[in-house]
This record gives structure tokens, C-alpha cells and sequence, in this order.
């Protein structure tokens, strides 16, 4: 898989109120919640995101709530990929489980820019910052998650499961 | 291999053998929660699943409270995908209406969920439970699908952080402000990936509902649960909830593995809040100088139980909420409410000018009920304080315990209860 897009940065503990404020939680629509993606932090964020930009956040992205919502919004922003220095447990249950790509870059955030062309090819397992010229390994995937990615999502692996049964 | 609480509790839930921690696990819940905002993903998912049956309907708990009483025709119609999959699956802990309320204070109070149990939720605040030795955490609404459709989920056997708090509690002091303490010291991810384990003769001596309030806020250091161990207290407790099966007493094994010990002595200590616009930000309420409010919520997960009433109430009795100010009191289980009515609180808020409310969630995500304008500045006994989390994005939550919310209230100001 290749992804490349623009850098949208965001800060330390982005909770997921900011991601997506309660007040939307009426639907479970990614477009619609997608429209309202970081509303929380600034209702205009979102006009600036084109599709397959990718976000890059600091410690501890989407802390809070258990909302779904919240990768999902991200998702329906056109933004396929977060890139963070650390992720809330939730949230990094939720992602993988609705397809939202996440990676744990730790310190290495600090080098990638706002604006930079970021590439990521899970094949190859590189990240790089195209823009500056600066690359890093992927993180691996938790072999947990793995086996759940490899039957394309926790609703697919259930429905092999029940299947199987 | 001597366990911790929560090495001990997933153990008595998988096949398989815990050795160690950041171990894979399939574990069988006793218990899986969601809301009226969760539920109906969770519902969608496991449709998607080519799922037809729940594991258990007994082992289901769906509970209508965050938007309830329904606030648009939205939120109304969410409730009625939950209401429509209970009545299809024959949910037993179907919850709704005037049966309804917050589902943290519910669910122990209806002896629905016990000690040693395995709880997962749609809802981060899940890990409440730990109050009464549950290992409960909050996940998200396809897992909770998978857990509702399978009757198991993987679990990363958590590294486990032990706090011990000791010392001489002042009298204002309230569970609230112990775990605010510790999120003021470690930060909000300070706990990220790890259950707290809490201990030490302050956490012996503290009431089943002060244990339930700081579980509740484990998640708000990033933890995956906070768990207390299971002594005489919670026995009684259980036995005063529709419970009197549990009988057996439970705590991590002496020389087990922590990954890090923390004591907080809390001598001298008096209330503190954690100021905007994020938890961790904790100061004493003495140093905080002139800070005007207009609103007071006192009510939620964290601190609507019928001990918070009465911390309030003790505060507000023969005294006026400040002219400008609005506090909204809203009893967290119908439960609560009735009996702060049977003992005379209702008459006390009301006289007060509280305005006292319905068993909701409402305020405290910013979903009605009481939300700020721009500009605007609450007290809260709730546990987010994120920007924008109870309204405008330029409005600011204080989180705080209940003596110090209804003390606010009345001084127009945030105070502690003894500068009134």
C-alpha cells in the first residue's frame, strides 16, 4: 500500500472531542461527520484537507472518549493515514478496526513539517518526509492487529469466524 | 506467578496462561456496555459481521443515557435502532427512559456488574467499575460488536502502575481530588497502555462510591483501567446492590510486578481543580485567586452518587446559588434521585435555585442540558475539561469535587468550602 500526501499538523493530547465534538454524534455518516472533522480544535480545519493528505499528530492522539466517530471522521475527511508521536489505546483499537492506517513515530514527528509531502509505503516499510529528504522504518503492526488486518478489518475477521462456526 | 489485580481478574476469563505482561489474550467478558451513542454502530457492525444472535442477553447492557431524555429528533432516532435490536435480541439490561441513567453509576448500583468481573464498553468511562475490582475498559463500537456477536476480544495484558496514597485527609477532601492528584503528577498519558492499581491506607479507609469516582477517571491518565482491590467495603457494598452472592475477597499478591510504584501523601492537602483544557492541569482550589462562573454541573459518571448529593446538598442547605450563576444538579440513576428526595435534598436544592434535572450524561459532553456560551466559565464534577467539551470552544470547565462545585455556586466564584 502507498500513501502519499500532505502533512497536516496537529499538537500534543488531540482528544477526541476535538476531533469530533459530541454535539455531532447524532449520525454515524463519515460524510457527514467528516465535514465536522477537528471541529473541536477549528471549525475551517477541515476546508484545508484535500483527499488522501495525511495528518501528523503528537503525543498521545485521540485521548477521550471511545467515540468511533472519531476515526471515522477522520476517514471522512479523506484522510486515510495519521502519523503520531503516541496514540490513546482507544483510538488505536478503533482505527485499525475501521481502517484508519495509524503509525507510532515517537521523537521523529518533530522533523516532519506542516505542508511536507509525506510518503509511506507499507511494503517497503519506509516512511519519508519527500519534502526534506528524511525517511524512517514503519513501525511494525501488533501481531494482534495483524491478524486482524489480514482478513481486512475486525468485521470481516468476526464474520469468518462465525462463519467457520 | 504472584498477579496483580489485573493479571488475577483476565486470568479467571481465558484458556490460556498469563506469564507475563503485554501478553495477547482471548478473554470472555462477563459484561458488554453500550450507549445510545455507541450502540447503534456497534449494532451496524455486527450486523455487518453476518452476526444473527448475541453470545448472551444476559451479558448485554444497553443503556439510553448520554442524549436522554432524547434532545432532537437525531438523537430520538438512534435510541430507537438500541430499542428495536433489545427487543429483537431479548436484551435483558435494556435501559430507557425513566429506567435510565448514567450507566457507570447504574450498573454497580444494580448489582449488574461485580467484583472479579471482565467488563468491556463503548464507552472510555467504562473502566468505573474497577471501584468495585471489576477489570472493565472502554473499546470501541465494532469491538464491542465482535464481544457482542463472539462473547470474546483480545486483550494486551496490561503493564500495571501501583499508587499508593497515604497521610492525613483533610476534611474537604473527596476521592475527585485524589485522582486528580495523580493526573496532575503523572499527565494525562502517564498511564497510556497501563491499568492503575490504587492502595494504601487512604484507598482502605475510602467509601465504595469515592473508589468508583477515582476508577472512573483512570482513563483520563491515559490508563486502560483502575482497579481497587475487592475488601469488606466492597462486600458490603455488593450486598447493599442486589448482590449478596459475592462473598469472596480479592487483592494483588504481595511481590508481583509493577512496573512503577508511586506514593502520594496527602497531609495538608486540601480540594483542588484541574483548570482548562485538560485534565492534568491541577492546582489548589486556595491558589487560585478570582475566578468567576456562571455555570455549576454537579451530577455525572464521576460524581453523581447519592454521596455527591449530600456532599452538595451539606453545602447549599439554608444558602442561594449567586444571582447569574446556574447550577444544575442532575442525580445520576433514578435510584439517586428518589432518595434525594425521600431525604429532604430535593427541598434543599430547590431553595438553593438549583435547577435539578433528569438522570442524563447531557452536560458533561457538551450534549445539552446545560452548555456554555462563549465566553462563559463552569465548575464541573465531571471529568473532561477539553476545549469546547461543554459547549462553546471559548467557554472553560473547571473539574472539581462536589463540596467545592457547591461552594462556587454559591460564591459566583470558584472557592473551596471553607473560604464560604
Amino acid at each position: 500500500m502507498l500513501y502519499k500526501g500532505t502533512v497536516h499538523k496537529v499538537g500534543d493530547h488531540i482528544d477526541t472531542d476535538a476531533i469530533i465534538p459530541a454535539v455531532y454524534l447524532v449520525t454515524g455518516d463519515p460524510k457527514i461527520l467528516g465535514a465536522k472533522c477537528m471541529a473541536g480544535l477549528d471549525p475551517d480545519w477541515v476546508k484545508q484537507v484535500k483527499p488522501g493528505d495525511i495528518l501528523v499528530a503528537g503525543r498521545n492522539f485521540g485521548c477521550g472518549s471511545s467515540r468511533e466517530h472519531a476515526p471515522i471522521a477522520i476517514l471522512g475527511a479523506g484522510i486515510p493515514v495519521v502519523v503520531g508521536h503516541s496514540f490513546a489505546r482507544i483510538v488505536y483499537r478503533n482505527a485499525s478496526n475501521t481502517g484508519l492506517m495509524l503509525f507510532e513515530l515517537g521523537d521523529a514527528v518533530n522533523d516532519i513539517q506542516d505542508g511536507d509531502t509525506l510518503e509511506i509505503n507499507t511494503e517497503t516499510g519506509t516512511i519519508t518526509d519527500v519534502t526534506s529528504g528524511k525517511s524512517w522504518s514503519c513501525p511494525p503492526i501488533p501481531a494482534s492487529m495483524a491478524a486482524i488486518v489480514s482478513k481486512g478489518g475486525l468485521v470481516n475477521y468476526v464474520k469468518a469466524r462465525l462463519g467457520a462456526n | 506467578m504472584s498477579q496483580t489485580l489485573a493479571q488475577k481478574i483476565l486470568q479467571r476469563h481465558t484458556d490460556e496462561e498469563i506469564v507475563s505482561d503485554g501478553q495477547i489474550v482471548n478473554c470472555r467478558p462477563d459484561m458488554v456496555l453500550a450507549h445510545d451513542i455507541t450502540g447503534p454502530l456497534a449494532i451496524k457492525a455486527f450486523k455487518a459481521m453476518g452476526a444473527t444472535k448475541v453470545f448472551d442477553k444476559d451479558k448485554i447492557a444497553l443503556v439510553m443515557d448520554h442524549f436522554t431524555p432524547q434532545k432532537d429528533i437525531a438523537s430520538a432516532n438512534q435510541v430507537i435502532i438500541s430499542r428495536v435490536f433489545a427487543q429483537e435480541q431479548q436484551i435483558t439490561h435494556y435501559y430507557e427512559g425513566g429506567d435510565a441513567g448514567v450507566e457507570h453509576t447504574l450498573l454497580p448500583e444494580q448489582g449488574i456488574v461485580a467484583p472479579g468481573d471482565l467488563v468491556i464498553g463503548a464507552d472510555s468511562h467504562t473502566c468505573t467499575y474497577g471501584g468495585i475490582g471489576a477489570f472493565a475498559t472502554g473499546m470501541g463500537s465494532t469491538d464491542i460488536a465482535a464481544g457482542m456477536a463472539l462473547g470474546e476480544n483480545w486483550f494486551k495484558v496490561p503493564a500495571t502502575i501501583r499508587v499508593n496514597f497515604e497521610g492525613q485527609a483533610d476534611k474537604n477532601l473527596r476521592a475527585k481530588d485524589l485522582i486528580l492528584m495523580l493526573i496532575g503528577k503523572i499527565g494525562v498519558d502517564g498511564a497510556l497502555y497501563r491499568a492503575l492499581e490504587f492502595g494504601g491506607s487512604v484507598i482502605d479507609n475510602l467509601d465504595v462510591e469515592g473508589r468508583l469516582t477515582m476508577a472512573n477517571m483512570a482513563i483520563e491518565a491515559g490508563g486502560k483501567a483502575g482497579l481497587f482491590a475487592c475488601d469488606d467495603k466492597t462486600i458490603a457494598y455488593c450486598h447493599a446492590h442486589n448482590r449478596p452472592d459475592i462473598n469472596t475477597k480479592f487483592a494483588a499478591d504481595p511481590g508481583c510486578a509493577y512496573e512503577q510504584e508511586i506514593t502520594i501523601d496527602i497531609t495538608g492537602q486540601g480540594p483542588v481543580v484541574a483548570c482548562p483544557h485538560i485534565p492534568s492541569n491541577v492546582k489548589s482550589v486556595a491558589d487560585l485567586g478570582d475566578v468567576p462562573i456562571q455555570q455549576v454541573v454537579i451530577g455525572s459518571c464521576t460524581n453523581g452518587r447519592f454521596s455527591d448529593m449530600k456532599d452538595a446538598a451539606s453545602i447549599l442547605r439554608g444558602r442561594k446559588v449567586k444571582k447569574g450563576v446556574r447550577c444544575i444538579i442532575l442525580p445520576s440513576t433514578p435510584t439517586v434521585w428518589k432518595q434525594c428526595l425521600k431525604e429532604g435534598l430535593m427541598e434543599i436544592f430547590t431553595d438553593a435555585g438549583c435547577i435539578v434535572g433528569p438522570c442524563t450524561c447531557g452536560p458533561c459532553l457538551g450534549g445539552y442540558m446545560g452548555i456554555l456560551g462563549d465566553g462563559e466559565r463552569a465548575v464541573s464534577t465531571t471529568n473532561r475539561n477539553f476545549r469546547g467539551r461543554m459547549g462553546s470552544l471559548e467557554s472553560e470547565v473547571y473539574l472539581a469535587n462536589p463540596l467545592t462545585a457547591a461552594a462556587s455556586a454559591v460564591a459566583g466564584r470558584i472557592i473551596g468550602p471553607d473560604a464560604l
